[in-house]
């Protein structure tokens, strides 16, 4: 039998899992979108996996990360329960030990992990806006007409790069809008927007940190050719970007769920579970804090959002 | 009949309330605490790109108004915040409330005579007497507040009784709202002083201190800040702060005026941003574990003082994190940072 350890990564776009042996070796990975609905897309992924997984492995240790990590943590009944930016960071770090900088662009967020002989010194994240993330490109991309996955491609076919504000989505939109309808070429516009996601991550998220080699770029938009040869270009120091970029949010908190086992063996039989939840609002006081409470097969066994402490 | 009213910040309700009702004899009308009602009642009447506190004093304002408080006491800083007691009145006048606005400090400078004759206008009965005794009583008050409170922030993170700190606390500011003069105040502070070190505490060997710097209202308001300190406290660190009433009144120009020379500082920035960029220094000096720079969006000192200060602390080895509160802001983002932070500390430490 073989000791193993589940990470599920659900951030707002995309739920990733992956199943790693004790020699962090991945044994199976997938991932699939989250459409608004975390319990549903976690339940279904590790369905998923469990298929695939092989018979003499068993699960020792179940770990959650991303927006929903609480809500799918009280699914799995997982043993760790962390936030993204130290998942990403261990993750990062089981297979690039010497990394000095990560990027990290998601679909919601952004952020720069800054790390010396292994550890993270500095971190920061996008506060205020959501400027440049994954999701502000996807709806460009549909403005434009094209698919999220061909915008790299298009991107690298472009010789001349159009400048696109760099700084608020508003004003980065408008700009678009005005360069299409003067008759900018479209692969021209789409190598100005991931140069402009590039310009606004160095400019809002990375601002202050000193950006050292190895640079390790990861998140759903390292996916994009365009953005990572701008990346590239603007930094003037090589950019690796790893195929299971996307993973090491899950990878990391897998890692983190073997360090932290309990020696307690999980089934994944997920499917069964009855996981319901039921918002209401409490009227006790002036807050009108959201109330949100968790039953599982019935059972109420959390409930967030209360500021008093009462539920 | 006078009913006063006045902004929330921190626990300084119960001295403010105390110095109306004994030096001036008037009524004062409190209204509810800072909840989600009181902000987007804020948020609703306040231009959107206007610094939080404007917002949360705003909703309290008006909160007061509707209790039927007919005179407001605003204080103006040395930033934006020194308009705010103008732009206040006007907004409140315009959606129709009649009362009488006192801005008893202007543009950050307490002036003591100043602040007799504006209380004068309000109550022109009060002696010169009373409004010293009562003054210097009142500020002894603030003082003594303060000292307990940085006892509190020190230990609160590791009671053994949770809830035991602030439970005590909230009866300490019950007497002392209840004190007549100086000996009274005196017995009850060395009572308290006691009691909090008879409160049982459980330090390890090894715990994180966590200074933090900032925005003046937003460190001292609590419902302004998201609970910062108390969730730095669920995580077992010990806390320092600097800005607090005592350190406005009276320390504020002498500490800035001695320290200025150990940072690379030619000019002050307004506000507090001078002071926290010495406080940076200070807090890397002492080898902090780390520093957390909190402000409300869209405040200008402090958004000049960023730089330099993530500078001076990564010159020194030191993480800093930056907070960026508005009324928007969205609660388990900021969760998310600070176990990240405290994550970081733990990794440093261990290396």
């Amino acid at each position: 039998m073989k000791d193993c350890y589940l990470g599920v990564d659900i951030g707002s776009i995309s739920t990733k899992g992956v199943i790693i042996d004790d020699e962090n070796n991945i044994i199976v990975s997938d991932y699939i979108w989250t459409e608004g609905s975390p319990t549903k897309a976690a339940t279904k992924l590790v369905s998923i996996l469990k298929d695939r997984l092989p018979e003499n492995c068993v699960i020792k240790g179940i770990g959650t990360t991303g927006s929903a990590r609480k809500l799918v943590g009280l699914l799995l009944d997982a043993n760790i329960v962390k936030n993204e930016i130290t998942a990403h960071a261990v993750g990062t770090l089981t297979f690039y030990p010497d990394v000095r900088t990560i990027l990290e662009i998601g679909g919601q967020d952004s952020k720069i992990i800054i790390l010396e002989n292994g550890i993270i010194t500095n971190y920061a994240m996008n506060t205020l806006c959501a400027a440049g993330t994954g999701a502000f490109l996807s709806s460009q991309a549909k403005r434009l007409g094209i698919e999220i996955n061909d915008f790299g491609t298009y991107a690298l076919k472009s010789k001349n790069p159009t400048k696109i504000a760099a700084r608020c989505t508003v004003f980065a939109e408008s700009d678009l809008v005005h360069k299409a309808q003067v008759g900018y070429l479209k692969e021209d516009i789409i190598a100005g927007l991931c140069k402009s996601v590039v310009l606004n991550y160095l400019n809002n998220v990375a601002k202050g940190k000193k950006i050292k080699t190895p640079i390790i770029f990861q998140g759903g938009v390292s996916k994009n050719k365009g953005v990572v040869k701008y990346f590239r270009e603007v930094l003037n120091e090589d950019v690796i970007v790893d195929e299971n970029g996307h993973l090491m949010g899950a990878i990391g908190i897998a890692v983190l769920a073997r360090k932290n086992k309990i020696g307690k063996t999980y089934s994944l039989n997920v499917k069964n579970i009855k996981f319901e939840t039921k918002a209401r609002e409490c009227l006790g006081c002036s807050n009108n804090c959201e109330l949100l409470k968790v039953y599982k097969n019935n059972e109420l066994i959390d409930s967030f959002g209360s500021k008093c402490g009462k539920f | 009949m006078t009913k006063i009213a006045f902004p929330y910040i921190g626990d300084y309700h119960v001295p403010a309330k105390f110095f109306i009702e004994k030096a001036l004899g008037k009524e004062v009308i409190m209204p509810p605490k800072i909840t989600k009602k009181t902000v987007e009642i804020g948020n609703k009447n306040s231009p959107e790109f206007v610094c939080s506190p404007f917002k949360y004093t705003l909703g309290t304002l008006i909160e007061a108004l509707e209790m039927g408080a007919d005179t407001l006491i605003q204080l103006g800083g040395g930033c934006r915040y020194g308009y705010y007691a103008e732009v206040q009145e006007k907004i409140l006048k315009d959606l129709g409330y009649n009362f009488e606005m006192v801005n008893l400090i202007n543009n950050g400078k307490p002036n003591f005579l100043g602040i007799y004759r504006k209380l004068k206008k309000i109550s022109p009965k009060i002696s010169i007497f009373k409004f010293i005794y009562y003054g210097f009583l009142t500020s002894k008050m603030v003082i003594y507040m303060d000292i307990i409170d940085s006892y509190i922030r020190e230990n609160i993170a590791f009671e053994l009784e949770e809830g035991s700190f602030e439970s005590l606390k909230k009866l300490m500011l019950l007497d002392f709202s209840k004190i007549n003069n100086f000996k009274e105040l005196k017995n009850k502070f060395n009572y308290y002083k006691e009691e909090f070190r008879k409160l049982k505490v459980r330090k390890p060997n090894d715990f994180y201190k966590v200074g933090i710097i900032g925005e003046l209202y937003t460190i001292m308001e609590p419902a302004s800040n998201y609970y910062l300190e108390k969730e730095l406290a669920k995580h077992k660190i010990e806390i320092k702060r600097f800005t607090n009433a005592t350190y406005l009144l009276f320390e504020k120009k002498r500490f800035v005026k001695k320290n200025i020379k150990h940072v690379n500082i030619k000019y002050k920035m307004g506000a507090d941003a001078t002071d926290n960029i010495i406080r940076t220094q200070y807090l890397c000096d002492e080898k902090y574990d780390g520093i957390i720079h909190i402000k409300s969006s869209f405040c200008t000192p402090e958004i000049a003082a960023m730089p330099i200060i993530s500078k001076v602390a990564s010159d020194n080895n030191v993480p800093v994190l930056f907070f960026s509160f508005d009324t928007n802001t969205i609660e388990t983002g900021v969760h998310t940072r600070l176990e990240a932070f405290y994550d970081m500390l733990e990794m440093r430490k261990r290396k």
